[in-house]
């Protein structure tokens, strides 16, 4: 079929006369907001700010390890920005991404709702993440945290001169803001669906979504009594986790690593729903095996709970406690590798445009499956010693997050912005960024796997002289990396005044969201509709309109 | 039964997609749901997700209480020796006592009786309020024999016979330690539970007064039932922290 897009409109469409945006200009009217999608709104430009502000602590980090000779930073101010890095990154930014802006922003949609189950808690989430995200990059201007993202005890605990209290303190408030979210979309899918909108007509994303809610739910209230006990160690100098003091840091590292394996599939499991409405919108197609990609998502949510030992194998815990959680981590390798072969078969006989989103799904697939397939690896006992604590995990979690749910995060940003904004981003731009972002991003990862095999560790700020050559490559990977990522921000700000008008359905893409105007009116439908069609239903609509564009919104009753 | 529904209700309360319409919104129902029984279906499960982030929650901290109990039971033991178990008792049955007043609660929020709700309501706050008097005045009555961890428990020169050991041998400090532990462990989950319990009263005064207003009809009062939820998951963990705390003494 004949889908040759290059972001300019195909249909003279008009901007809709009001939408949620036009819903009122004040601060006011953005800060006490119940809407989910102005809530969407919110969490994307919190994000990008706490997204910048870990990716400066990064850069400054590669600059550092340019060289062998720690020259440019302290040791203390190296081991200060890799714990900054992390906990933005993942508290602040991975594990709220594509759940708080899309999911807010697409579920209540998408399942034909006029907004989530409940509105309040939604907005309280977002004051809630801002608290958490304000006190902890306090605690950095304050002089920063030291311990790493995971606060092991005792160090955390007892000897850490630097501001532990504050910074758990963020992240524990932080956190029920991600409970609140996971109950909301939970609540909203069990009970906000249209008529018809059965479980299995569901868009994949909702699926993906459920799941991840289920994650948060029942995991981060574990996180939050754990660092609040961390805390109450260190105020009152007690040993609950202090070895000295009668206290079991193996205890610490369980219970933490209880929410925080978990947590690795609250960042991923979005990213794979906005995959499987990339693939299939772009290459015309219908799932492969709807049920199978669906129920691989409650698998991993469900398995991913059983897995937490292996980040542990070093940690003096029980040998046979090692092998099983090693034979359970293998076991999650099952659902994960359903999806990608059911996205590469869904390919098959498809109509594949490359426009920017797909750019970034096939990225996702191949990162994703490195990523994955090096997890194997990791699971295996034997070789994880080896590796443990070497660049090799480094590389390793950096193709899953960010070759998994910031490439994904970037193509939902893409294919969603004409519904966010209703004008397209600049096509041109997006696919030479997503090229960039790929090359830029192999580049600064790949060379780590090398450096981590060899025996680089982690978290130190000098190193051998012979890995330079690899350290060298991958600091001006990260170069290459950080300039992927201005670009979007560049024109995708230009594109909120300049960017061609989108239309309701700009991609011709199935699914509820794309049968309202672009943007969307505040209350999202006028008459909750009626669902009568499987998701992803691409033949039909593209039979009925014998493959050719069609003026949009022509294609729906 | 109250008939006096105020004029107004929040702006988020009135759905503006029903302007264009006849059908007028039911008392209570907020836009984005279709009926109050799909509204109190959604707050309902919501509620009970919420009660399993609390099971998780406070889960953790039974685990770890677990894990030192099961690493060092005599001195946990010797250390629950010392509360007082006749004020857990006490507060125990006034925390029931007031778990059925809420009951009672709802029961009248749901036939529409106004009278009696607010009645019922503000009894189930004084039984918690009493529950925390009494729980502060065994603080109070810990911390007077250095039952409290930290400087006040180290520093105190015990006297002989107060622990089953020698408390300035060796085996006798490491001994105090692991109590202390247990002390640890008492404080915080007794606080956590106060901690909710102070939420708890928080809301059930909204509740009263609102109550009192007649914001609550026979149709809608899902609130005053999400509280009765809350309230009784208050009441059936303190059911589990009075054995784990006060009774593992031999």
């Amino acid at each position: 079929m004949n889908m040759t897009m290059t972001g300019t409109p195909y249909t003279p469409a008009k901007m809709p006369e009001s939408s949620y945006l036009t819903d009122g200009y004040s601060l006011r009217s953005w800060l006490l907001t119940k809407d989910h999608k102005r809530i969407g709104i919110l969490y994307m430009v919190s994000l990008t700010v706490f997204f910048a502000l870990g990716g400066i602590a990064a850069i400054i980090m590669r600059l550092e390890l340019a060289t062998p000779a720690g020259d440019l930073v302290r040791a203390d101010t190296y081991n200060r920005l890799f714990t900054v890095h992390g906990i933005v990154m993942i508290f602040l930014f991975l594990v709220p991404s594509i759940p708080a802006v899309f999911g807010n922003f697409l579920l209540p949609l998408m399942i034909g709702a006029r907004d989530l189950a409940f509105p309040r808690l939604n907005l309280l989430s977002w004051y809630l993440y801002m608290l958490g995200g304000i006190i902890t990059v306090g605690v950095v201007v304050g002089g920063g945290v030291d311990t790493g993202w995971t606060f092991y005890t005792p160090f955390s605990s007892t000897y850490s001169n630097s501001n532990v209290v504050w910074t758990v303190a963020g992240i524990f408030v932080a956190g029920f803001s991600s409970i609140l979210t996971g109950l909301n979309f939970i609540i909203t899918t069990h009970k906000m669906r249209a008529p018809g909108m059965g479980w299995f007509r569901m868009p994949l994303f909702v699926w993906s979504m459920y799941a991840t809610a289920l994650i948060m739910l029942l995991a981060t209230p574990v996180l939050a009594i754990t660092l609040a006990l961390v805390g109450v160690e260190r105020i009152f100098g007690v040993g609950i986790f202090n070895p000295a003091l009668g206290g079991d840091p193996i205890l610490f590292q369980h219970l933490f690593w209880f929410y925080s394996h978990p947590a690795v599939y609250i960042m991923v499991l979005p990213a794979m729903g906005v995959m499987s409405e990339l693939v299939t919108c772009f290459s015309r197609h219908r799932i492969f095996g709807y049920e199978f990609v669906a129920f691989s998502s409650l698998a991993i949510a469900v398995l991913g709970f059983l897995v937490w030992g292996h980040h542990m194998f070093v940690s003096g815990q029980s040998v046979y406690g090692g092998l099983m959680f090693s034979a359970l981590s293998f076991l999650v390798a099952i659902p994960s590798a359903v999806k990608v072969f059911n996205w590469t078969a869904t390919l098959y006989k498809g109509s594949i445009s490359l426009q920017t989103p797909m750019l970034y799904a096939f990225g996702f697939i191949g990162l994703f499956t490195i990523g994955g397939l090096t997890g194997l690896f990791l699971a295996s006992v034997a070789i994880d010693v080896h590796v443990t604590d070497t660049y090799f995990i480094v590389a390793h979690f950096h193709y899953i997050m960010v070759g998994g749910a910031v490439m994904a995060y970037m193509g939902a940003i893409h294919f969603w912005w004409p519904k966010l904004t209703g004008r397209m981003y600049p096509e041109w731009w997006g696919r030479f960024s997503a090229l960039l972002i790929f090359a830029g991003f192999n580049l600064t990862f790949f060379p780590q796997f090398i450096l981590g095999y060899l025996g680089m560790p982690r978290r130190y700020y000098s190193y051998a002289p012979e890995f330079q050559a690899l350290n060298v490559m991958s600091s001006a990977g990260a170069t290459i990396l950080g300039l992927g990522y201005v670009l979007p921000l560049a024109y995708l700000l230009w594109s909120l005044k300049y960017g061609a008008i989108a239309g309701p359905n700009p991609f011709r893409a199935k699914g509820l969201e794309w049968t309202t105007a672009s943007p969307p009116p505040t209350h999202n439908f006028a008459e909750i509709p009626i669902v009568t069609e499987e998701a992803y239903a691409y033949h039909d609509m593209d039979a009925e309109t014998d493959g050719r564009e069609v003026v949009a919104g022509e294609d729906r009753p | 039964m109250t008939t006096d529904h105020p004029a107004t209700l929040d702006a988020h309360d009135k759905g503006p997609h029903d302007s264009g319409q006849p059908r007028p919104a039911p008392y209570g129902l907020a836009h984005h749901f279709e009926d109050l029984g799909q509204q109190h279906e959604a707050a309902t499960l919501g509620m009970w997700a919420f009660l399993a982030t609390e099971i998780l929650f406070f889960g953790a901290v039974f685990l770890a209480y677990s894990v030192y109990r099961h690493a060092y039971p005599q001195p946990f033991a010797a250390a629950s020796h010392h509360l007082y178990l006749w004020i857990g008792v006490t507060n125990t049955a006034v925390l029931l006592t007031s778990s059925f007043a809420m009951v009672l609660a709802v029961h009248a929020a749901k036939t529409g009786n106004r009278r009696q709700l607010v009645g019922f309501l503000v009894i189930t706050i004084l039984l918690g309020m009493a529950f925390l008097g009494i729980k502060g005045f065994e603080y109070y009555k810990d911390v007077q024999e250095h039952l409290f961890p930290g400087k006040i428990f180290n520093l105190h020169d015990w006297e002989a016979g107060f622990w089953p050991v020698d408390v300035k041998s060796a085996a006798g400090i490491e001994f105090l330690r692991h109590a202390e532990l247990f002390l640890v462990f008492y404080y915080i989950m007794t606080a956590i539970h106060a901690t909710h319990m102070v939420v708890g009263l928080a809301i059930m005064g909204i509740l009263a007064v609102k109550a009192w207003r007649g914001r609550y009809t026979a149709e809608y009062n899902d609130p005053v039932d999400m509280a009765g939820l809350y309230w009784h998951f208050v009441d059936i963990v303190w059911i589990f922290l009075l054995p784990l705390l006060y009774m593992v003494r031999n």
